[in-house]
């Protein structure tokens, strides 16, 4: 029982990733990361 | 194995960076591409950096959250979440070891010849405190009259940030120099605090500090590639701990939070076959023991 469920435990969190993958690109996400990267980030450089 | 992850690593660091019109433009690579996370730590704001860096990701989601919800924009980072969630599921901290880029630096640095140290286990917790706080906690509640919080860990911590960024666009746009006081100048001291340590530690970021890592390293032990130990075959001779890039002691356990399956352990140091892989439980191509090989090749009687 214990064995089976190390198994499948993997398996479901892909699953629950892909969904949460799948709805944040639904939401518009990939644009939203695209809109900060393409912007030079004056925090990362350490001026901003 | 060893010259094929060292390959990967380079391979990985160019596709990584491999916007090269810099010189020309001066300015950062503005395509497409820039809307999907790379796996490991680069900043976007390197330059020659071709996809978007996947902290600073996050903690701009966290940073924008309140005013995008004001305006209707559902935005919670789940893209990025899913993302790192499905490559720790299947490898957990396996990218650290095979196409991170600052963590490939910190390898090379490494092998400048001095003294070598080894650092208090604590410290390996404290990059979950960095996770906690600087990507999560802090871009989220502290913020402005307007709602919009901060990324904290790319402002004032982020060593890559600085060496690939802010270094490099200093150089490339000069007005940017102007406007360097003692914000930038305290992260160039944490750059070269990190750059000396890296001589002298083994990969001193990646254990102590970095989010990415602590990130990763919360699916070593629930990932579909796992690592296996075998007390029974296990001499405790320590040669993996001597070999290990992270400075795990693999005989105290499996999949530990720093294993960055690099596969030196399984692949050069382990002569008795304590070490094996599986995938999703199965058991996958065991290194057969020495004292084995030897016994077959010795003649009988």
């Amino acid at each position: 029982m214990e064995k089976s469920t190390s198994r499948n435990l993997p398996f479901l969190l892909l699953i629950l990733f892909l969904v949460l993958f799948i709805v944040g690109i639904n939401l518009g996400e990939v644009s939203a990361v695209w809109e900060k990267a393409v912007r030079v980030c004056l925090s990362c450089i350490g001026i901003g | 194995m060893m010259h094929l992850r060292r390959w990967i690593q380079i391979v990985s660091l160019f596709l990584s960076n491999a916007s090269w019109t810099f010189p020309f433009t001066r300015n950062i690579y503005q395509g497409r591409l820039k809307s999907v996370c790379v796996p490991g730590l680069n900043c976007y704001s390197c330059p020659a950096a071709t996809g978007a860096c996947p902290l600073g990701s996050l903690q701009n989601f966290a940073a924008t959250m309140r005013p995008g919800l004001e305006a209707g924009r559902f935005h919670f980072g789940l893209y990025v979440i899913g993302f790192l969630g499905i490559i720790g599921t299947l490898v957990g901290r396996m990218p650290c070891a095979w196409v991170c880029p600052f963590g490939f630096m910190q390898e090379l640095i490494y092998k400048i010849p001095s003294r070598k140290v080894e650092i208090p286990k604590f410290l390996i917790y404290l990059k979950y405190i960095f996770l906690a706080l600087f990507v999560f906690v802090l871009p989220l509640f502290v913020i402005d009259d307007f709602g919009y919080g901060m990324t904290w860990f790319c402002k004032y911590v982020c060593p890559a940030g600085t060496l690939e960024a802010g270094l490099t666009m200093m150089g490339l746009q000069p007005s940017l120099r102007q406007m360097a006081g003692l914000l930038f100048y305290g992260k160039v001291v944490i750059l070269i605090v990190f750059l000396l340590l890296m001589v002298f530690i083994k990969r001193p970021f990646c254990r102590i500090l970095c989010p990415l890592g602590a990130i990763y390293s919360l699916f070593n032990q629930v990932s579909v590639f796992r690592m296996v130990h075998d007390p029974d075959k296990c001499v405790l001779c320590q040669q993996c701990y001597k070999d290990c890039p992270m400075g795990v002691r693999f005989y105290e356990g499996a999949n530990q939070i720093d294993c960055i399956r690099c596969m030196k352990c399984y692949q050069e140091s382990c002569k008795y076959g304590a070490i094996s892989l599986e995938v999703a439980g199965i058991p996958i191509r065991p290194v057969p023991r020495e004292k084995e090989k030897k016994e077959a090749e010795a003649p009988a009687g």
